[in-house]
């Protein structure tokens, strides 16, 4: 075989603009066949584009799916963080694979440029959130360069591109991301702060990343590894940049008495299905894509 | 002839919670003091636990039926972003509940920022009121923390933050959702200091309207055009039973519409608030201000908050960006509004002081390159 093949569950908005990379990579040349579009509402506007995009598209869940003869070696799950821990058990059951974008956290949490290899043997792994997704690379940056014992993340999204399922669980952002800057970040201390903004028109996702530092910790070598990692990140989300040049404060007592350093990014979309400014969205479906992608790969070295 | 100062509604105890600590009576108006909360923002959050004791026990003493504790941006609130506290909040929470002999403590959360696991604790410290902000259009972020809060016997208070910025229809229709998963009193909130008079009465009476027969409507007000007292009567007259203030004005911006000012009114106008009105004076003279940096002005960057609608708490945030980078802080502010930040962007001030930081690079050599020009012919 020379491709796998993917079903995508849950076709709201993150769902159908991973559909959209997912089809994009394939034509590349990618080693992931999308076939399936998984949703429970016969109305859904993501179930008509993917049966436009010619993947088999049905209303009835994942207990359909399940039932098939033909089985996806991979899933994508884009529902919500309660469904996937309900389903996660029975993927691996059926020997399916699931890159999870609920922040449901059932696998380890793998960020593309920080730990992209490392569970690529994991029956499931997890994206963690869009912040973290956003956030997170820089962190470990500034990790790699000195010990970050605290960093502070600041997610601005539209209300817009805030769907159901953050608005419902929204505790679940805050201490998903704030677990994924001190576990891949490298951080001691991690806090994770999110708002939605309704401004119109929408406003370009923005984050602010906040370390602290030990007052003799290298300044050149901070900024050159987060300007590295704005690179690394670019490779796959080519809207995502610094807006500012990283800024250093030197240690007082408002920083706790650390060298405290402020990272700002925007993350324009691709605009694949939702527009530009959902960059939220989109930094999710493109890591998801890579993600899925290094498994493939993987996978189909080693013929497992 | 009517009495032009009856109320057309008065707080009769909260909708659906015992109130057996109540030494009052009947309140026509339940007054809320927030110089331990909003004030923290002009205290830049280093309240010592023994402020906290001093201007809880006046407080009490005065009458005050509900007083507010948290860090300025609500639980969780301590960070880089916001500024650290010098005093933990629960901490703080629990010394106000321990201190308090009639007043209840309240506490507040913005989804986003705190957790439920915080509220649990300021539960645990003695907190009696939740009460929940969102952005004014984003109160279904609130739901699964009203629900806990219900679950967990807390009386709630939900809060519309920066109401200024949506019509009336728009506020009822997020009370409504806020009520709807078990908040007992909605504020409209006026995080700017920008609503004039007859925009907080069309707001509070849509509130009442919707949600009227189900909870409460509160109204919370900022000086920064002025009008915190005006407005907050104006809401009293529309229906709003439950009102904020801080004494001395102590909070964010131009700080709150002065609780003892309010007081001191409400008497005149015969409404009763259950707090003596020389007790809170004394207070405010001699233990509030004691405790605050300075007094809340009215001054350039505290108006231009009023006039461009920005969330109150940048305002300290602005001025140490307006200083870090050699910026006008009034610019700041006035393209914090441009750009339609809510609160909770105290980040993105770094981002504009930068970015007229550059432009005033930019047009510098142009300046000089002129003045050669000139020198030359």
């Amino acid at each position: 075989m020379s491709k796998l093949t993917a079903a995508i569950v849950g076709p709201g908005n993150i769902g159908t603009d991973l559909m959209y990379k997912l089809l994009r990579s394939a034509r590349a040349g990618g080693s992931i066949d999308p076939r399936w579009m998984i949703g429970v509402d016969p109305s859904s506007e993501g179930l008509r584009l993917a049966a436009d995009e010619g993947l088999e598209s049905t209303h009835e869940g994942v207990d359909w799916l399940l039932k098939q003869d033909e089985l996806p070696d991979l899933i994508f799950e884009a529902t919500s963080a309660s469904v996937h821990r309900e389903y996660a058990p029975r993927y691996e059951e059926a020997g399916i694979r699931a890159v999870d974008l609920t922040p449901a956290a059932v696998g380890p949490a793998v960020i593309p440029p920080v730990n992209g290899d490392d569970h690529v043997g994991a029956m499931n792994v997890n994206m963690i959130t869009c912040g973290g997704q956003a956030t997170i690379p820089m962190v470990a940056a500034v990790s790699r360069a000195a010990e970050v014992s605290y960093a502070e993340i600041v997610a601005s999204v539209s209300s817009v591109s805030a769907g159901p399922g953050t608005r419902a669980n929204i505790d679940e952002f805050t201490r998903t991301t704030s677990r994924g800057v001190t576990e891949i970040g490298g951080a001691v201390e991690g806090k994770a702060i999110i708002i939605l903004n309704p401004a119109e028109p929408p406003m370009i996702m923005r984050d602010t990343i906040f370390c602290a530092v030990p007052p003799d910790a290298d300044r050149d070598q901070i900024v050159s590894s987060i300007c590295a990692m704005e690179r690394a990140v670019q490779e796959y989300v080519p809207g995502y940049r610094l807006l500012q040049e990283p800024q250093i404060d030197d240690p007082s007592p408002a920083t706790r008495g650390q060298t405290k350093v402020s990272i700002f990014v925007e993350v324009e979309g691709a605009g694949d299905y939702l527009p530009p400014y959902a960059g939220n969205l989109d930094i999710m479906t493109a890591a998801a894509t890579q993600v899925g992608e290094n498994i493939a790969r993987s996978l189909l070295t080693t013929g497992g | 002839m009517t009495d032009v100062n009856a109320l057309t509604r008065t707080w009769s105890g909260t909708h659906g919670a015992d109130d057996e600590r109540s030494p009052w009576g009947t309140l026509d108006l339940r007054l809320t003091d927030t110089c331990l909360r909003d004030g923290s923002h002009h205290k830049r959050h280093q309240f010592t636990a023994t402020e906290c004791h001093d201007i809880v026990e006046a407080l009490d003493a005065s009458g005050v039926p509900v007083i507010e504790v948290t860090h300025g941006d609500g639980l969780g609130g301590s960070s880089f972003n916001y500024g650290f506290s010098k005093t933990w909040e629960q901490e703080l929470i629990r010394i106000a509940a321990e201190t308090a002999k009639r007043a209840k403590i309240a506490f507040l959360m913005l989804p986003g920022v705190g957790t439920t696991d915080d509220i649990r604790a300021a539960q645990d410290n003695g907190g009696q009121i939740c009460r929940i902000a969102t952005h004014c259009t984003e109160a279904d972020v609130s739901i699964q923390h009203f629900g806990l809060a219900r679950e967990l016997g807390l009386e709630t208070v939900g809060f519309l933050m920066m109401s200024h910025t949506q019509p009336p229809e728009v506020l009822a229709r997020q009370a409504r959702t806020m009520v709807d998963a078990g908040c007992q009193c909605v504020y409209v909130v006026d995080s700017a200091g920008a609503l004039i008079m007859e925009q907080t009465a069309d707001r509070v009476a849509a509130l009442v309207a919707e949600i009227g027969d189900q909870a409460d409507v509160g109204f919370h007000g900022h000086e920064n055009l002025g009008l915190g007292v005006a407005n907050t009567i104006i809401a009293a007259r529309a229906g709003a039973t439950q009102i904020d203030g801080s004494v001395r004005r102590f909070g964010a911006g131009a700080g709150n519409t002065p609780l003892e000012a309010f007081v001191g009114v409400c008497d005149k106008l015969g409404w009763e608030t259950g707090i003596d009105f020389l007790q809170i004076v004394d207070a405010s003279e001699d233990v509030i201000r004691p405790a605050m940096p300075e007094e809340c002005q009215l001054d350039r960057m505290t108006l231009m908050m009023g006039y461009a609608g920005v969330y109150s708490s940048f305002l300290k945030h602005a001025g140490n960006a307006a200083e870090r980078y050699g910026v006008s802080g009034a610019k700041i502010l006035l393209e914090a509004g441009r750009r339609k930040l809510i609160g909770g962007q105290e980040d993105q001030l770094i981002d504009i002081a930068l970015m007229l930081k550059r432009r005033a690079e930019l047009e510098e050599p142009a300046q000089s390159g002129q003045e050669k020009q000139a020198a030359n012919a």
